[in-house]
């Protein structure tokens, strides 16, 4: 069945043509069956094409041996849809629909999830073509009952977060049911990158998702020389890993203290905010900007390090990671907080792989999947990190398996800084390969980030696809929820702690 | 009636009224001295007062007179309770036998206030606060009241006034398990009654975790102003009742037991502030079994009071 479907190594290109275009029913069939047997579906896409029909594209991860299987459809109005029989499709579905106004038809929940116009001419809702589409204004899911009452927070939140709307169907303190609404945050990256490779590209990127600048940057880099067919130095290599990792201590030193926060948990909290800081300040030693701005670029790195910034990071790596082990070890003695985290928003293994979840969350519910060990690529095909999970489920679990990956990305860092190869940081990079599809899987601290691009006959982007792993997981987060006290939402949230614009791209 | 009683009677319950929200600010120093922050000035709680008293207030339309009287009708409830309970001194300004049952209708008139003014608003999250704050409160009081029993009857005595100044080094010889049981039971309430860790965090902005602060989510100017100043002092009556059930006045000249008192009510602030520096909130499901063990450490109090 494979040779009906296209293999590619992650960060390694194809020739868009030798995509098969199956049958609508074959490719139906294989992504269930593919799936069933236990690959992800990574991305799941559209591209149009000439004559009014899109072909659809399912890219599947097979984590094992570290291939993606890509598999392609043409269709015009509608297709059955996947959903029914392959949860991980849903959300994809439903962005389809809202981008080409293609209906998938069987699908049981078809509602927009950015709520902006569609790039055809086809529109699913009737909205007329150029009215304002205003975000979280849709029928929801509505449970009827003189003891249900119904709860809705957002967009805008009590503290400083950014903009989701939530509904919950309550019955007192239980939750029934939870629906999330975003889409406040769509800003049309994905149309704006279109055309040749440009310099200014790599801005969009590193504010898809503010948090996850390098996490995006990376796959953006890897994918244009994947396309290019060259390669970063080895030192260049090694500087990304460094910021990565940074950048996962920094998020999840912040989303430890901050679940201590929630929970009023002040040692923790008050600590954990201080260090997060101390962890964007090393990456501002890397590149001047404490959230890795400007730091990767396609062909390397644009800053080098010097052999005093080396001690230094080094020194100051060392006293922050014992002050987060001192701060985080609280929360595991503590009786107070472990009965706040302990089978608080349960989410069983079987259900989460059902789900498609990935990162952290993903690792929490005891599935082993984390793309630098089952997709390396750049420095971590040379270093590997061992892939921390935990088989709880619930916000302990999510909470220790981000205390595992602090202690694994630090000692990765003090390695890489201990074992830095010399040489130049950066290389010309030639024009991309026309006619190519490629895909860049890289492990941001919130999970798989995966990109794809498809070039045309001049090596210009027809379509380039960005998929945050908030994509996967925010349905992981409203299932979680059920059954759940209310009160435990904002505990729960913060233990997933996904991102909005990432989502809404 | 001397001159130097008249004193003491006024003295007391103006202590409170000027120094309760001083409480507020003496909790968070403690707690950011635990989080290694320097903290607020300790008369952060007076200057929010007073900017909250020179703004003007928002009403939403859908709210009726039931939510602009609340506030007051909170304040001049608690302001009484403050006259009933003595701090240090022999006798109360309004003391008669039977305060300590009025005293405790009192508060129970602001919660009510409190509630019916948060469900005025017609919001989902001061339903819920409302519910959850009714809910808890009728587990506090039966404590609040076993407490009150078995004081009562240890001392002999049904005012604040008389069960204060019964309190002798003598009867804590004797009768120790009924004053550390009472006094036990005391602070839970106290927690309880007053939003704290571990029961309700004062200081989160979720709504949906919160109980005493998601109903007041609506007020805003002068009214927040009178709700967080009847918190203030709702606060300093708690610590007052607490203290007195622990504190031997009675052996103390009167001009070393008022500020001794006074002392002993910041001593619980601090005390107050180090529990919520080293513990978590709990569940909300279990705040039920943390009043019931307040419900029973209250009844074994009135059980060793009864066998004397």
């Amino acid at each position: 069945m494979s040779r009906r479907m296209l293999s590619l190594y992650n960060c390694r290109t194809a020739d868009a043509n030798a995509l098969p275009c199956l049958p609508v029913e074959d490719f139906r069939n294989i992504v269930i069956n593919e799936v069933n047997d236990g690959k992800r579906i990574a991305a799941l896409f559209g591209l149009p094409q000439n004559n009014d029909t899109v072909k659809l594209i399912a890219v599947l991860a097979d984590d094992h041996q570290g291939i993606l299987h890509l598999a392609g459809t043409a269709v015009r109005e509608n297709y059955p849809s996947l959903t029914p029989d392959c949860p991980q499709a849903h959300w994809f579905e439903r962005e389809i629909a809202e981008q080409f106004g293609i209906r998938p038809d069987g699908h049981p929940w078809l509602k927009p999830i950015r709520f902006h116009q569609s790039w055809t001419h086809r529109n699913l809702w009737n909205s007329s073509g150029d009215a304002q589409i205003q975000p979280g204004v849709t029928d929801f899911f509505r449970i009827e009952g003189s003891e249900i009452h119904e709860v809705a927070v957002g967009p805008v939140h009590a503290g400083i977060i950014e903009p989701g709307h939530f509904r919950f169907q309550c019955n007192g303190e239980n939750v029934l049911h939870l629906e999330i609404s975003l889409g406040y945050q769509h800003r049309g990256i994905e149309r704006q990158i279109t055309g040749r490779p440009h310099n200014r590209l790599i801005h969009y990127i590193q504010t898809a998702a503010g948090d996850t600048t390098t996490g995006h940057t990376l796959a953006y880099c890897h994918l244009l020389e994947a396309l290019s067919n060259c390669s970063a130095p080895a030192r260049a290599h090694c500087l990304r890993g460094i910021a990565l990792e940074f950048e996962r201590l920094a998020n999840h030193t912040g989303d430890l203290g901050a679940m201590a926060g929630d929970i009023g948990y002040l040692p923790t909290a008050s600590f954990c905010g201080r260090l997060r800081g101390d962890f964007l300040n090393m990456t501002a030693v890397l590149c001047g900007n404490r959230f890795g701005r400007n730091f990767v670029r396609p062909g390397g790195t644009n800053f080098d390090i010097e052999k005093r910034h080396i001690d230094e990071l080094r020194k100051r790596l060392t006293a922050a990671v014992k002050d987060v082990a001192n701060a985080v070890n609280c929360l595991w003695t503590t009786p107070s907080v472990l009965s706040r985290f302990d089978d608080t928003g349960k989410l069983s293994k079987q259900l989460a792989a059902k789900l498609g979840l990935v990162g952290p969350a993903a690792r929490a519910c005891g599935l082993n999947q984390d793309c630098r060990y089952n997709f390396a690529c750049g420095i971590y095909r040379f270093n590997q990190i061992p892939v921390a999970t935990w088989d709880t489920a619930d916000v302990f679990a999510r909470a220790y398996v981000r205390w595992l990956e602090i202690q694994h990305s630090a000692a990765f860092i003090q390695n890489q800084l201990d074992t830095m190869p010399s040489g130049p940081v950066q290389t010309e990079i030639p024009p991309a390969a026309p006619n190519k599809i490629a895909a860049a899987m890289v492990e941001g601290w919130r999970g798989e980030i995966c990109h794809i691009a498809v070039t045309d006959a001049e090596g210009q982007f027809v379509r380039y696809k960005i998929i945050d792993p908030s994509f996967h997981n925010w349905m992981g987060l409203a299932v979680a929820m059920r059954n759940q006290q209310i009160s435990d939402f904002p505990l729960c949230n913060k233990s997933f702690n996904l991102s909005y614009c990432g989502h809404d791209l | 009636m001397t001159m130097t009683n008249l004193a003491a009677m006024i003295i007391q319950p103006a202590s409170a009224i000027l120094l309760a929200p001083m409480l507020l600010g003496v909790i968070n120093r403690v707690k950011a001295f635990f989080a290694g922050r320097r903290g607020q000035p300790l008369l952060q709680p007076y200057y929010d007062l007073w900017r909250l008293l020179h703004k003007g207030a928002v009403y939403s339309t859908t709210t009726s007179w039931v939510f602009r009287t609340a506030p007051v009708i909170c304040l001049t409830a608690i302001i009484l309770a403050v006259f009933i309970v003595p701090v240090g001194g022999r006798r109360s300004l309004f003391s008669f036998n039977g305060d300590i049952i009025f005293a405790a209708y009192l508060l129970g008139l602001m919660r009510f206030f409190i509630v019916i003014g948060a469900l005025d608003t017609g919001s989902s999250f001061e339903g819920m606060g409302a519910s959850r704050e009714v809910h808890f409160s009728a587990l506090a009081e039966p404590a609040l009241f076993i407490v009150f029993a078995a004081m009562a009857r240890q001392t002999s005595n049904i005012s604040f006034s008389g069960i204060f100044a019964a309190v002798t080094p003598q009867m804590w010889v004797n009768n120790c398990a009924t004053l550390l049981l009472a006094a036990a039971a005391m602070l839970i309430v106290l927690l309880t009654e007053n939003a704290r860790i571990p029961i309700d965090d004062p200081n989160t902005h979720l709504e949906l975790t919160m109980i005493h602060e998601v109903m007041v989510l609506d007020n805003s100017g002068p009214d927040l102003a009178f709700i967080l100043y009847g918190a203030a002092l709702k606060l300093w009556l708690f610590a007052a009742i607490f203290v007195g059930v622990l504190l031997p006045i009675n052996q103390m000249p009167q001009w070393f037991s008022i500020p001794a008192t006074v002392a002993a009510v910041f001593a619980v602030a601090v005390f107050t502030g180090i529990i919520e520096s080293c513990m978590a909130r709990l569940r909300l499901l279990n705040v039920p079994n943390l009043l019931f063990t307040s419900i029973s450490l209250a009844i074994l109090s009135l059980v060793f009071a009864l066998r004397n």
